[in-house]
């Protein structure tokens, strides 16, 4: 049997998990949901001050966005563990680390673009003056796929436990760190009139290393998970 | 063969280590309470009150040495761990997740000495400085390889999959810390630095050189008595360990 190529490979891999996706699609706008309530419990909490709410909404944004797409990650190797088409991934005469990559391309198509895509309207309701809005959707369009992939590494190394969920956290939050830092640190130097082209670049440049090293490390780390 | 590469070698064997440990985890703890007694006391009653701070500056004698260790015990276990998933070294899997609660323990005695120091002299018992926030995301760090080692039913999978974090922490370390400084300057000034340029007096640096030792002797012996017990753990089926726990057949 001849191997068939690494393009073939990704195609058939990404239509597959997009059809999953698609034939539970009331699964994947949880995450927005999630997303919307977190943000609608700070003027709940804070008082309806427009112009408090939108000093805080970069912050509030960001962790939001953030927390809803860890609650992803235990999602993204679960039903393959449980299937055992991990295993077989793991078996393919293609890299898995190709195939992983893949896999975490189309969670993040899936679950965390469509936060990004609804983040005016969260933005809207704490206030975020407009002109921030560039510079927050810019931050979440380099910050995101840079939180999937390293929570990609992190899931990897809970595939073999049954209840993962606070685990998981517990192992991603401090990694998620520095994403958190120059994201929501990007916007809040925007606010403030400072430049802040700096951290998107240092997202930039995180994202360049993380898409090259993280599938690697993902798949050593399925590869110890799984033994 | 080269009789101290022999020696390492035959270190990796189970029983082998078991004997090692059981004689050298005494000495480490003699030594280390003995050279911490003596930097204790030069600490308390040798060294002259600063004049600045007052007598408040001597929790560094032992705030100091737990923040090295906590670092250095932290970049031992990934040097352990990567020794584990390279060669398969069993005893350097044990090694690993042996250092994970002392480094924990060291990390914990840092932010708390730091704190009740903090309270007098800051005036507050925490502030978002660089250093107390990467120390803190270091004992998160901790308590995760802690987590995951506990969390995975199959000893060996979870030491390589604990030991895995570690080196992916480590790898993330420079960054999260340089990440920290970067936010912290972006929203305030100067802040309080921990030591300042300041050089300390030789008479008043004896003592924390002492403390250093004896950090380190202490580490050792509890290195040494926590891989024992796991390691006899992991082996409780074996006749060696049976017979080293006295168990007649």
């Amino acid at each position: 049997m001849s191997a068939p190529s690494l393009l073939a490979a990704a195609r058939a891999q990404a239509l597959r998990d997009l059809r999953l996706v698609w034939r539970r699609r009331g699964d994947a706008a949880q995450p927005l949901l999630f997303a919307l309530m977190v943000v609608a419990l700070f003027p709940l909490a804070l008082g309806a001050d427009p112009q408090q709410l939108a000093r805080i909404a970069p912050g509030v944004l960001w962790v939001a966005v953030l927390l809803a797409s860890l609650l992803t990650l235990d999602t993204l190797y679960r039903s393959d563990v449980e299937d055992g088409s991990l295993e077989q991934m793991l078996l393919a005469p293609v890299p898995l680390a190709w195939l992983l990559a893949v896999r975490v391309g189309v969670h993040w198509f899936t679950a965390s673009l469509p936060l990004v895509v609804v983040t005016p309207l969260l933005a809207e309701l704490l206030f975020l003056p407009a002109d921030l809005l560039p510079v927050l959707m810019a931050s979440l369009l380099l910050g995101t796929p840079l939180l999937s992939l390293m929570g990609a590494v992190v899931a990897a190394l809970t595939v073999g436990i049954r209840r993962s969920g606070m685990l998981l956290a517990l192992l991603a939050l401090p990694l998620f760190l520095p994403v958190l830092v120059f994201g929501a640190g990007s916007v809040m130097a925007a606010a403030q009139g400072l430049p802040w082209i700096g951290a998107l670049l240092l997202l930039g440049a995180g994202l360049a290393l993380a898409l090259v090293l993280a599938p690697l490390a993902a798949a050593a780390a399925i590869r110890i998970a799984l033994n | 063969m080269n009789p101290v590469l022999l020696w390492f070698h035959q270190l990796g064997s189970p029983p082998v280590f078991d004997r090692f440990a059981a004689r050298w985890v005494p000495v480490g703890f003699v030594l280390g309470l003995l050279t911490m007694a003596i930097g204790l006391y030069g600490a308390l009653f040798v060294v002259p009150a600063d004049y600045q701070q007052g007598d408040s500056f001597r929790i560094l004698y032992i705030h100091v040495p737990a923040a090295w260790m906590s670092l250095f015990v932290y970049g031992l276990m990934a040097f352990y761990a990567v020794i584990a998933l390279v060669w398969h070294i069993k005893l350097c899997e044990v090694l690993a997740m042996a250092c994970a609660p002392i480094g924990a323990l060291f990390t914990a005695v840092t932010l708390a000495t730091g704190s009740i120091w903090g309270k007098p002299m800051w005036g507050t018992w925490w502030d978002w400085d660089p250093r107390l926030t990467s120390e803190l995301v270091l004992l998160f760090l901790y308590l995760g390889v802690i987590g995951l080692n506990a969390a995975i039913e199959d000893r060996r999978a979870a030491a390589r999959a604990a030991g895995f974090l570690a080196i992916v922490g480590v790898v993330l370390l420079p960054v999260i810390r340089y990440s920290v400084t970067w936010w912290n300057s972006l929203h305030q000034g100067a802040t309080i630095k921990l030591f300042g340029e300041s050089t300390m007096d030789a008479s008043m640096t004896w003592p924390l050189w002492v403390m250093v030792l004896a950090t380190k002797f202490w580490f050792v012996g509890s290195l040494l008595q926590r891989a024992r017990a796991d390691n006899l753990e992991r082996e409780a089926g074996k006749d060696w360990a049976r017979a080293a726990a006295g168990v007649e057949r």
